[in-house]
């Protein structure tokens, strides 16, 4: 890659695989469980996310010589408050319907424990430029699980991709539901997502056994 | 038995060897182990020697369940041609219920499940002792069994196989594989199939075999449970003789509350079941009818209520209904998941008991809770065996810090130390 040194690719590689943030760090899990019973919507979070940590972490990384260490949480607050405001009215004045089903998620991007995490263990102590690639970085890592729980979930959950029908209609009975199939109740409650969530960790772990902690 | 000829036995032990070390060993094993003991146990010297090991437990819990499922066997049937036909009129167990119509009926429809049940569970399982490199656990053999008992009889074989591997796979693997389970895992795949399929797994229409098919044309039948009555504040002409010996519809092998007690004391006298869990569970769930009853008695709760038909319901019949004498003698009991400790059991039992009744009441959606209880309590069984044991410790040293000592010889003298631990 010319455009990006090799440290620099890491920075967004990195959260992507080995070091990512729901898998391996545990964080933003709640908001994991809660969205993602429909793809579009976890791609709209995902997309949130991504402008959310990237802009914050410019931000934060430009004043971070002049935020006091006392208040600093207060002024990251108030970042990304700003931010995810900008993200809110967004949604609302494009995808009224979306941002129903969002609800209160999207606000609640500001206590996403990805998003405060990065801002101090990154934003804080490097320049604009890498904070903005590990903010992108995290936000992808984090997108892309997001993605994939929304992907089995809506397919096994609802029979559909976006809300288009891939397997037949349930009510007439075609497609795979002419079959006896039937959709999957269960991969639409939250804790479906847990599990899912709770598979890609133990794949992901038993492909790379060094990720596995020892206690 | 002359050395010369080669036993079936022997055979299986040269292959044994032969095959030692590969990757297909584990379930090689599996089925030498399945039929013969192995040929490396010793033959003599100074060792205990027993056959109470894992895999005889299981055979006994499973010798436990053979009448239940003989007595499904007829009881589908019952079920079946009495929704269609009407209940006979001079019920006589005899003539109306141990007939070969009513068992080959109910042979079709159970069977399947008990082979998909057995056939998918322990392919899962061999394919983790392949790959885990170990042999072939027992811990399958009781699962296996009690799975197709607790499941509605019409239940569609694939959604059955799903939730096998997701109960199997999620519910004990993950954990490390037999005895190293949270959760029981029979429980895990019935608490599935509820989630995922809730049409196929409460109504009244999934009870009676044929009623799912028939539903919507001229010769629908339906069959409600007691519990489905009494959540509609309606009522049935089931009498308490039938609930107690399970003439009624239910899942496959949950109706008859007589044999879940006589399985229940061949299992307390085989001493593989714990008899505290069972006689706390039983106690916490009259309490808690107690309770209701108290509550409905006294005015507190309109006639009208949703809630009025449950609650009112005579507190010990809570015993004989629905699923909560199996869910007491076969899956409380489990040695696993339940608590380990004395006490531990008593408390563990008891709010098993009482957790079920309360689910069974409140529960808007389905008036019945046990395995919902039994798998909460099998959550916080480690906590009450480590508060258990705390106040074992606790007790202990408190004793231990007052004790006073009399030093050997000196009883004369009337001298006494204050021990200085702690």
């Amino acid at each position: 890659m010319a455009l990006l040194t090799k440290k620099d690719a890491n920075l967004i590689l990195d959260p992507l695989a080995d070091n990512n943030p729901i898998t391996i760090q545990v964080l933003g899990i709640c908001s994991a469980l809660a969205i993602t019973a429909e793809l579009k919507a976890s791609v709209v979070m995902a997309l949130s996310v991504i402008f959310v940590l990237g802009l914050g972490n410019v931000v934060i990384s430009l004043i971070r010589n002049i935020i006091p260490s006392k208040i600093r949480i207060i002024v990251q607050l108030i970042v990304v408050a700003t931010l995810v405001i900008i993200v809110d009215q967004v949604l609302k004045a494009f995808a009224y319907e979306l941002s129903k089903t969002l609800a209160v998620f999207v606000g609640l991007i500001i206590t996403n424990c990805i998003i405060m995490g990065r801002f101090e263990a990154f934003a804080l102590g490097n320049g604009p430029w890498r904070s903005f690639l590990d903010g992108i970085g995290n936000a992808l890592g984090y997108g892309v699980i997001l993605i994939i729980v929304g992907f089995f979930r809506e397919l096994l959950g609802s029979g559909t991709l976006f809300g288009i029908p891939v397997l037949g209609n349930p009510i007439e009975k075609t497609g795979l539901y002419s079959t006896g199939y039937e959709n999957n109740g269960f991969m639409i409650i939250p804790p479906a997502a847990l599990i899912v969530v709770g598979i890609i960790i133990w794949v992901q772990r038993s492909r790379n056994r060094a990720l596995i902690e020892e206690n | 038995m002359s050395d010369k000829r080669l036993t079936f036995k022997k055979r299986l032990h040269i292959l044994k060897h032969r095959y030692r070390g590969k990757k297909m060993a584990p379930a090689f094993n599996a089925f030498h182990t399945f039929l013969f003991s192995p040929d490396e146990t010793t033959h003599s010297g100074s060792h205990v020697r027993v056959v109470d090991d894992l895999k005889r437990t299981m055979n006994t819990v499973i010798m436990a369940l053979i009448p239940v499922l003989l007595f499904s066997f007829f009881n589908t049937g019952y079920q079946h041609y009495s929704a269609i036909n009407g209940f006979p009129e001079n019920f006589s167990v005899m003539e109306h219920f141990l007939t070969w119509e009513n068992f080959w009926l109910g042979f079709v429809q159970v069977i399947p499940l008990v082979i998909v049940s057995y056939g998918v569970g322990l392919f899962i399982e061999f394919i983790f002792a392949v790959i885990k490199g170990h042999e072939v656990e027992e811990g399958y053999l009781v699962t296996g069994m009690l799975v197709p008992l607790i499941v509605p009889v019409d239940t569609p074989l694939w959604m059955l196989a799903v939730a096998v591997v997701f109960g199997v796979v999620i519910g004990k693997e993950v954990f490390g594989g037999t005895g190293m389970n949270i959760l029981n895992p029979a429980l895990t795949i019935r608490a599935f199939l509820f989630f995922a399929y809730p049409t196929w797994m409460s109504g009244d229409k999934v009870w009676v075999h044929g009623a799912v098919e028939r539903a919507g044309t001229t010769d629908a039948i339906s069959g409600e449970t007691v519990l489905g009555y009494l959540a509609q504040n309606g009522t049935f002409d089931y009498s308490v003789s039938d609930m107690f010996f399970g003439f009624i519809p239910g899942s496959v092998g949950e109706t008859s509350a007589f044999l879940c007690l006589l399985g229940g004391l061949f299992l307390i006298f085989s001493k593989i079941a714990s008899w505290r869990i069972m006689v706390s569970a039983v106690a916490g769930a009259l309490v808690m009818g107690l309770v209701f009853n108290g509550v409905a008695d006294a005015g507190w709760i309109a006639e009208t209520s949703k809630f009025y038909g449950l609650m009112s319901f005579d507190f010990w019949k809570h015993l004989i209904v629905g699923g909560l004498a199996f869910g007491i003698v076969y899956m409380a009991t489990d040695p696993v998941t339940g608590a380990q400790t004395n006490r531990g059991k008593w408390i563990y039992g008891f709010l098993i008991g009482f957790i079920s009744v309360m689910i069974r009441v409140f529960n808007p959606a389905y008036p019945e809770g046990v395995f919902l209880a039994i798998l909460l309590m099998n959550v916080f069984a480690p906590t009450i065996d480590h508060y258990v044991i705390r106040g074992n410790v606790r007790r202990r040293m408190k004793r231990m810090k007052n004790a006073t000592i009399i030093p050997r010889g000196t009883a004369g003298k009337e001298e006494e130390l204050k021990a200085e631990t702690v």
